[in-house]
């Protein structure tokens, strides 16, 4: 699980390091700069809200193994 | 995983609302501006909270006639996690209505009766705390569940619409469907909605699964 978290996050890393090397060139109409650089909000938000979710969801399998463990012993 | 399919369906939901919610069009309205997104975001969190209140009415329900914990458990957990909405509902409404109406806390009867009805879930918080006796906690704060959640209702929902109030849809106010005359609004609102609530309901769940963890622990112990 921790690897997959480690994947998804190195590779959301990537996605928006690519963008980010536009940045030496010549200032282009790429697709974050646009529209008063709203993507960009979107983007730090979505960033946030999906590793939120991956973290519910890690607390989530802990629980599962926590009652699974408890359900042998008992 | 199978069962968790909800849980997905939540993360889906919000993750459209936040892009859809920032990208998508909106009325452009005088005053309001780009701040009436604020209605995928700080609506659903009263929503949400509702939610989690009548779950945690109809467990508390439910303790009355089979007076089994577990159900007791679901009704404080779900209060715990609504009254974490309601504070998220208040802030963000203190911080919209500091720039829109100028004041973050007018004289407003939907903010009164949400301050009022605040108190009375922390009351019942409060109550439990006090209750040493687990039976007696349970049975005492079950029935005081079920008195609070009308008077929620009442505070929230219904008192704002029969006298003047900032809120759409109080008093001489439009509403909701006036403001979003194509329904462009409803596309990304209910899905936010629902999104809030499964995402609340999942936290409500883990909670709930600790505290019968940590229950059968004192109980395996003793």
């Amino acid at each position: 699980m921790k690897k997959l978290i480690l994947l998804t996050l190195m590779g959301l890393m990537s996605f928006f390091s690519s963008f980010a090397q536009s940045s030496n060139q010549v200032e282009m109409a790429d697709f974050l700069r646009s529209s008063g650089k709203i993507y960009v909000v979107v983007s730090v938000i979505s960033l946030i809200l999906v590793g939120f979710i991956v973290y519910l969801f890690t607390i989530d399998r802990k629980v599962s193994r926590l009652e699974k463990q408890r359900r042998n012993k008992l | 995983m199978r069962q968790n399919w909800w849980k997905v369906l939540g993360a889906i939901l919000l993750l459209y609302s936040v892009v859809a919610g920032f990208l998508g069009d909106v009325p452009k309205l005088f005053i309001l501006h780009e701040t009436i997104r604020n209605l995928y975001f700080h609506v659903p969190m009263w929503f949400s909270m509702t939610f989690l209140y009548f779950i945690s009415v109809v467990y508390s329900i439910k303790y009355l006639s089979s007076g089994k914990p577990e159900h007791d458990f679901m009704a404080v957990e779900s209060v715990n996690v609504g009254i974490i909405f309601c504070l998220f509902g208040l802030l963000t409404g203190m911080l919209w209505a500091n720039v829109t109406w100028g004041d973050p806390w007018p004289s407003d009867p939907k903010l009164n009766g949400s301050a009022i009805a605040t108190l009375m879930y922390l009351a019942y918080l409060v109550l439990r705390n006090a209750l040493e006796e687990e039976q007696k906690r349970a049975k005492i704060s079950a029935l005081y569940n079920v008195f609070a959640f009308p008077i929620m209702i009442v505070l929230l929902f219904v008192l704002p619409r029969m006298t003047d109030s900032l809120h759409p849809g109080n008093g001489g106010n439009s509403t909701f469907s006036d403001i979003d005359m194509d329904n462009q609004m409803r596309r990304v609102f209910y899905p936010a909605v629902l999104g809030w609530i499964l995402i609340g309901t999942w936290v409500m769940t883990l909670r709930y699964r600790v505290r019968i963890l940590d229950y059968e622990d004192k109980n395996i112990s003793a």
